[in-house]
Order: C-alpha cells, then structure tokens, then sequence
C-alpha cells in the first residue's frame, strides 16, 4: 500500500496533442480517488500512467515515495481491472486469479491458499475449474477482481470496471467494490465517466476537461461548491440549471424572476454585465407544496410548464425560456463538451411527485435562492464559490473514510492475512488538507 | 429462404463440389487400373488392382518414389517449422511494435510473394551448384522459405492483431515481462493461428515443383513432385500413368489428413470470454 503522487504531468501524443496537460495529484495512502470527466479527457490515459502502461512525457510520478516514470508496469506492482476484463481465456478461472503469483513464483500450496481466499471474498468458489467463457458478465468482472486482490499490490486501479454490465448488476458491483476497498484499505484509482460511481465511491473525486484538473475534492463538496461552470454542469443529475441573469441592485434578474442575493454574494459578483445563475433543480418546488416556513428564503415565479415526468418517487418538469443568444451559444457548446446534445434552452425543475402540476399549463414555482451559484459566463469561473464552506465538507468526508477503513478492517473478513497488516487509513488526512484548494 | 432458393442452392453446391472432385476422383481410379486398361474409356477400371501401388512401394519405381517421399516429408517440415517460428516473431513485431521500416517488410513480403519462381530458378540453381547446396536438403529448404515466409507473415499478423492488447497489458501489470507476456498469453492465444500458417505453409513446400526438379538431380534431397516427373514404365513403350497416379494418391494423403487433424484447433473464437461478451 502507498500513496501516489502526481507532479506537473504531461502527455503529449506524437501529433503534439496534451491529452493530459500539468495534472498534479496527491492521493492518500488507502485512499479511494475517482478520475471522472468527459470522454476524451484523459482520465484512462492518466490511469494508464499510473501503471505504466503509457509513457510519461513530463513531470514526476512517484509511487509509495519512489519515482517511477522509468519503471516497467511489472515493477510498479500495481494491480489493474481493465474495462473489457482482459482475462486469459485459455486459462481456467483458478489459473486466471493465479497468474501473478505463478509470474512471482509463489510456492505452490501459497498460490491455492490465496487464490482460495481471494475467490471466498469474491464468491468465486464453485467456478474455479471454468473457463472465463462459459461465464456471465458478473462473475467475469469478480474473475478479473479476483487476479486484482490476490497479490499484495501498492494499488487497485480499475478503468471503468462496470461500464459492461448491466444497470442492475453494475449497482451490485458498485457496493461490492466499495466494501472491498474498505476492507483492504488499499489505495485506489478508479476511472469512470459516470458520475453515480464517482459519487458513491469515491474518498475524493478529481474532474478532469482535455486533460486538465479542474477540481478535486469529495463527491458533497463538488456538488455544492463547484469551482466553475464544468463541474458544476458535470456534476449531477439532471444537471443543474444555468440561467441568463442581470444584477439589479441586490437582487439577480432572471428569466424567471428575480432572485435576492446575500450582501457577500453580490460583492462577488458586482461589475459584470451578464452573469449565468446555476440552480439544481432540487432547488425549486411546487410553490403550493412549500411550507410556510421556507417560503420567505425563496423567491416565487410564474412559468409555463412544456412536459413532466412523473417517476414514482419524484417528478420533473421541464420549463422552456428565452436566452440572448451569446448565452444560448455557450450552453450549447458546454452541453456538447459534457457528452451530451441540449436542443432547446430549457430549466429542468424537480417538484415533489405528488404535485398535480400539469403539462401545457402556468404554474407557480418556488425556488430556494439559498444555494444558488452565480458564475461568469466568459470565464465559467464560480463567483460565488465559498471554498472554506467546501474544504470543510471534503475535511469531514476524509475523517469518515478514516472511520469507515478501521471500522471495516476490524470487523470484516481479510484477504491474504499480510494485505492488511499496516494501519492504513492513518496517513489519510494529510492528503485532504491540500485538496481543499484545488 | 423459400424452397425453391434452398434447391438451387443445394444444386449451386452439387455442382462446384463435383467440379472440384471430379480429377481427384478419377486419379484414385487411375491408380487402380492396370497398364492396358488405362485408355479403356470408361471411369472406373474393369478390375480393381493394387498392381500400380506395389510398383512405387516395392516395386521398381520404389527407390526413386520412397526416398523422395522422405525427402518432401523432412524438408517440407523443416521448412514449415522454420518459417512459423520466424513468421511468429515478424508477425508480432509487425502487429504491437511501431517501428520505422514497418511498411517495408510488409511491402517487401508482398513483393517476394508475388516474384515468379521460375526467373530465379536458374541464377539460384548456378550459385547453388557453386557454393556446394545444390541437391541438398538446405538447398531446398532455403528456397521454400522464401515462398512460405511472406503468406506466414502476412496472416500470421492478421491473427496477432485480433488478439486485444490489453491481454498483453493485463500479463505486464500482472508482473510479466514482455517475453513472459509473449510466451505464456499471446502465443496460446494465437495458436489457431499458428496452426493455420503451418498447414498453409506444409503446403507451399509440398506443392513445389519448380525448385524441386531444378535444384536437385539425385535420390539425395528429389522430393516427390519432381520424383513424379521422372517416373517411367518397366519399358519405354509401358505408359507410366498407373504409377503416377497412384504416386499423387499417396501424397495427397498427408494433406487431406493434415487438414482433417488440425481443422479442429482452426477454430476462430478461441478468444471469446476473453472480453466483455
């Protein structure tokens, strides 16, 4: 187990192009950090750096204090679950989980006893003898964890590990994964693009845009403080809403009215002409299913409803409005970028799922003007971003983690007795404290 | 599919198969007619003999057809052997490696592929005879190399560029070196394709005539297809086909039970279960 350090990281391809451009990252011993972003970010290339399998053009890599740049992926000792699983299909699921203790030259009654194990954790017992062909996408998936644990490697490193299976099982996976990585306490990378695994999983999260870090921090604090426009829209689902607003006094002029800011709020953002008003839809309500109580830290407005979705549990409604046109261009381009095609310039609204709001028709909606951001649309920057608010939420998620780690290692099973000798989550803190600032 | 299409279909096949076998058909009935029956006009022979077989086993043509048989069998697998081997390395360098000149091998295969054999025959059998290969095995094997080297590289890269580079990948991470990540996933993985170059390979040499009848001249490295060209009857007025026909008989053998022993490991999708399925 190590703690792996990224600095001022480059990869240039032949063509000149910076796939990964300046990314410098601490990620703490036993940590769990999730590398998310669009594709074509350079998250995997990243990963793929990390373990050696990619060349580094610039910058230092170093691995549990040792730099590695020059070093062999089979030197790092890392261990890798590739996307498509990459199992040895002449091999039986035994041998498979085997290989790299053979490659090491364990002894053989220490190769079964920690193939045993592995396949014990990983409910792989009855399959042992099959070949990864005969089965199912789940057990694949457990097939190329199993050859992951079964060494003590310094780290996991997983290049979106569930992207292949289906929804249901991918959610079983996704626990499986996070109950593993507790019980081994074993740093991990984990590359993904989709933002529930980011979310769920990961100690900290590092959002990344054509090669460059653009925040990392823990799944609460990017989703409450985002330190721009990407992340922001990045971050969530449904995404959060940006609306074309004019500050009039204290108060932000709005499609859909206005919207009274804080006196520190409109210090930040004073001096601009024409802001974008970022607001999650779980910010907005049904103004008639709002409690008396709330109503005065909101601010109420009437819009026509185009279509609602009602999904049992919630519902959401989506409101068309007029943009300028400069702001509608650069929705456009910033939905483009996050992977996605926004048509029309459009709010989506979550209200709660029994309101009888219906389609076609006014309506009066609330809208909770407490936690909105306000971001430059030249720059995308968040104005109003409280960065002590932020460090504070990443700082309470790492003393969580720390928890969870000796809570978990003190009542679970283990995996090849020595993995887990050391203390690991101890050295945790440290490695949150910087990423605050990020 | 209607009916009607599936008979023509079935016709269509009938057809082709009967083209194709029809001279395979007729050499087997060949070799069992004797010497006054061979123009006899009809298909089969009007009585069945193993006379032309004894010949060219035990016969008077055995000590030119047996030693050749050795000859084509020894040279032929040596060749092959030599040539997967090589092809094997080319073919993985040419499939993972970005190395300048890539093109050049590729092209330069091509082009040897495509060289007719009969212009170099000549200046091959004066430099033979010069620096003492001539009649001997490496004297043929050197020559087969160059007709079974370019078709072994060439489908021998096909088959390593299906095998999805994460394997490799997966083997390093797992601490393999790249010889290791070669010998013990890449190889197993492209056996079907190795198997396949092979039987291709044995082929091309088997097949060879031209080589054979120019760059040997005794019983020392003749192989069969040159030894057929020599064949003669007990006297010169007896018409030798019977024995060459059964001759062809016999070295069809091995081919036909080469691809009925092999057909097995040419199965595409050893690799499934490999990736996501």
């Amino acid at each position: 187990m190590a703690s792996i350090e990224m600095r001022n990281i480059v990869k240039q391809y032949g063509d000149g192009y910076p796939a990964v451009n300046d990314v410098s990252l601490d990620i703490a011993d036993g940590e769990f950090m999730i590398l998310v972003g669009p594709s074509g970010c350079g998250k995997s290339t990243l990963l793929r750096m990390i373990v050696g399998l990619e060349d580094i053009t610039s910058g230092d890599m170093v691995i549990g204090g040792k730099r590695v740049n020059d070093l062999a992926p089979r030197e790092r000792n890392l261990s890798m679950v590739f996307q498509n699983y990459a199992l040895y299909p002449h091999m039986t699921v035994f041998e498979n989980i085997a290989f790299p203790l053979r490659l090491s030259k364990t002894p053989d009654d220490e190769v079964r006893r920690r193939v045993n194990e592995a396949s014990d954790v990983l409910e792989l017992k009855e399959h042992l003898e099959r070949k990864p062909a005969n089965l199912s996408g789940g057990q694949r998936q457990r097939v190329a964890m199993g050859r992951a644990i079964v060494r003590q490697a310094e780290a996991f490193l997983f290049d979106e590990p569930l992207s292949n299976l289906d929804a249901k099982l991918r959610g079983q996976m996704r626990t499986e994964i996070s109950r593993l990585q507790r019980r081994l306490g074993i740093t991990t990378v984990y590359v993904t693009h989709d933002q529930t695994e980011a979310m769920t999983l990961g100690d900290r999260v590092c959002v990344l845009r054509k090669g460059k870090i653009q925040q990392v921090a823990s799944p609460r604090e990017l989703y409450e403080q985002p330190v721009n426009l990407f992340v922001a829209g990045f971050i969530g689902s449904p995404p959060m809403n940006f609306l074309p607003a004019t500050l009039e006094g204290n108060a932000l002029t709005t499609p859909f009215g206005s919207i009274t800011l804080d006196e520190k709020r409109v210090a930040a953002v004073t001096g601009r002409e024409l802001l974008l008003v970022g607001i999650r839809p779980e910010y907005f309500e049904d103004a008639s299913l709002v409690d008396e109580a709330k109503r005065p830290v909101g601010s109420l407005f009437r819009a026509r409803v185009d279509v609602t979705e009602w999904l049992g549990d919630s519902q959401y409604a989506y409101i068309p409005y007029e943009a300028p046109e400069a702001i509608t261009a650069q929705l456009r381009d910033l939905s483009r970028e996050l992977d996605s095609e926004e048509l029309r310039t459009q709010a989506i609204v979550s209200i709660d799922s029994t309101s009888r709001i219906r389609e076609g028709r006014e309506a009066e909606f609330w809208l909770d003007s407490r936690k909105v951001h306000v971001f430059d649309p030249q720059t995308g920057e968040n104005l109003t971003r409280d960065a002590e608010a932020g460090a504070r939420l990443t700082q309470m998620a790492t003393e969580d983690r720390v928890e969870q780690v000796q809570e978990a290692q003190a009542s679970g099973q283990t995996v090849g007795s020595s993995v887990i000798d050391g203390p690991s989550g101890t050295s945790g803190p440290s490695g949150a404290h910087r990423s605050g600032a990020a | 599919m209607s009916t009607k299409e599936k008979t023509w279909w079935w016709v269509g096949g009938v057809l082709i198969v009967v083209y194709c076998l029809f001279p395979i058909a007729w050499i087997v009935s060949l070799s069992f007619k004797t010497t006054a029956d061979l123009a006899n006009k009809s298909f089969l022979p009007s009585s069945w003999t193993w006379e032309n077989y004894s010949t060219i086993l035990t016969g008077t043509a055995s000590d030119l057809f047996l030693p050749a048989l050795r000859n084509s069998f020894g040279i032929c697998l040596i060749a092959t052997a030599i040539s997967c081997l090589l092809s094997m390395f080319a073919a993985y360098a040419i499939a993972r490696l970005d190395f300048p000149g890539k093109k050049l091998i590729l092209g330069t295969a091509l082009a040897v592929a495509i060289f007719p054999v009969i212009s170099i025959v000549t200046p091959l059998f004066n430099l033979w005879r010069q620096i003492g290969l001539y009649d001997t095995w490496p004297g043929l094997i050197i020559p087969y190399l160059s007709l079974t080297l370019p078709i072994s590289i060439w489908t021998m890269s096909a088959f390593f560029r299906e095998i999805p580079w994460e394997m490799e990948q997966a083997a390093q991470v797992d601490g393999a070196t790249t010889w290791q990540a070669f010998r013990k996933v890449i190889v197993p993985l492209a056996a079907p394709g190795v198997f396949t170059t092979a039987i291709i390979a044995f082929f091309i040499a088997w097949n060879d005539f031209a080589y054979g009848i120019s760059l040997t001249s005794t019983s020392a490295a003749r192989p069969v297809p040159a030894a057929l060209g020599l064949f003669s009857g007990a006297s010169q007025f007896q018409d030798p086909t019977g024995a060459i026909a059964a001759a062809a008989v016999i070295v069809t053998i091995p081919v036909v039970v080469l691809v009925l022993l092999f057909q097995r490991r040419i199965v595409a999708g050893l690799t499934n279960g490999a990736v996501k399925g």
